[in-house]
């Protein structure tokens, strides 16, 4: 049996976002998150929103929340220095916040300026604050997303789910 | 230049400058049911000081964020006016959001930015805007279909009625003087000042 496609996990984590009633959805492009970004913004129910850096989707989703929904922000983990200061006011307001985070620099990395950022993603949100989730095969991503979720929405916390490099797919970014 | 002979160009009365605390009170006179996001800095005590209100929310911090926020206010809350009151330096430290706000047209949104062109907080240095970048301008280039630059008392009024009436997005930038109003007591705890705020605005 072949196994799980790259891509095949974004509709089981679309039906999660779904299932959580999720009406905002901020994103900075990742190829990770090509099919889910398509999903969301077929998606009548959900407004998608590109952003110029990622820190504009922490201030866009406590905005969300302020309003009564609820978000998502899709990133991929070179964003993560982005968005430090931004998370002061999630933090301080104890919005919910919930972070999808598709990982560079670790798993197979061909491009060495991925490495810092890559490297530092992890501890950079917990010092920030943030609860980390990991999912590094695909048959996890949609509980993963399910759980932080929870964690988020009703435990009333900033967590980002992280996205291995290696579930993303091991290939030749260069093409 | 002979000897006596006044320069043609009248001078600019200081006196006509417009002032932020007198400016920000006049629009918030008007707010009706609509919900107000500060910027950090001089606008959180401006909006306090008009009077405090379960639908401002004040934010003393995330520099640049916000526009923003008032953007997902208002996508989550379509029916009501968001209205933005921030400084020069607080956007332009957020510059890109104009560009994704243009783009996403929300009608419900305005932006309005008084411009005192000097980071006020921290000892009045000089904003890009004191050196000739123009809100205004990148705000259109962005595709914000209604902007204005407001330099005159009696231009308000028809500011006024576009931040609470006209088809958003809205971006006006309020020329002002760097004098400040005395510092109220503005509600710091952001849980508190979220809580209260998501009550009033969305009733959850």
């Amino acid at each position: 049996m072949a196994s799980k496609a790259a891509g095949d996990w974004s509709s089981d984590v679309f039906k999660v976002l779904k299932g959580e009633g999720v009406r905002q959805v901020a994103y900075v492009p990742d190829a990770g998150h090509t099919n889910l970004i398509k999903r969301c913004r077929a998606d009548t129910a959900m407004t998608a929103v590109p952003l110029t850096t990622e820190e504009e989707g922490v201030a866009l989703l406590s905005g969300a929340w302020l309003g009564g929904e609820a978000g998502v922000l899709l990133m991929q983990s070179s964003g993560v220095g982005n968005i430090v200061n931004m998370l002061s006011v999630a933090n301080e307001c104890r919005f919910p916040l919930l972070m999808l985070v598709t990982m560079r620099g670790e798993w197979g990395e061909f491009n060495p300026w991925q490495m810092p950022m890559g490297q530092a993603t992890q501890a950079v949100l917990e010092a920030a604050g943030v609860i980390i989730q990991r999912a590094d095969t695909p048959e996890r991503v949609a509980e993963t997303v399910a759980s932080a979720a929870a964690m988020a929405f009703d435990g009333g916390r900033m967590v980002a789910v992280l996205i291995g490099q290696r579930l993303v797919g091991f290939k030749d970014w260069s093409k | 230049m002979a000897a006596g002979k006044k320069p043609a160009k009248k001078s600019v009365k200081k006196s006509s400058v417009l002032k932020r605390r007198a400016v920000v009170l006049k629009i918030l006179a008007d707010r009706g049911d609509a919900a107000v996001v500060t910027g950090i800095g001089n606008a959180v005590h401006d909006v306090f000081a008009a009077g405090d209100d379960h639908k401002n929310m004040y934010l003393s911090g995330i520099m640049g964020g916000a526009a923003m926020v008032a953007f997902g206010i208002a996508l989550a809350q379509p029916k009501r006016r968001v209205v933005v009151i921030t400084g020069d330096g607080e956007l332009l430290a957020g510059i890109g959001s104009l560009a994704t706000i243009g783009v996403e047209k929300p009608k419900n949104l305005s932006i309005v930015v008084i411009d005192n062109q000097a980071y006020g907080a921290t000892g009045n240095q000089h904003t890009h805007t004191a050196r000739g970048v123009d809100l205004v301008g990148i705000a259109k280039a962005s595709g914000f279909p209604e902007t204005a630059l407001i330099t005159k008392e009696s231009e308000l009024d028809g500011m006024i009625e576009q931040i609470y009436r006209g088809s958003g997005p809205y971006f006006a930038v309020v020329k002002v003087s760097t004098e400040t109003g005395v510092r109220g007591d503005a509600p710091r705890d952001g849980t508190l000042i979220a809580r209260r705020f998501r009550t009033a605005v969305a009733g959850v």
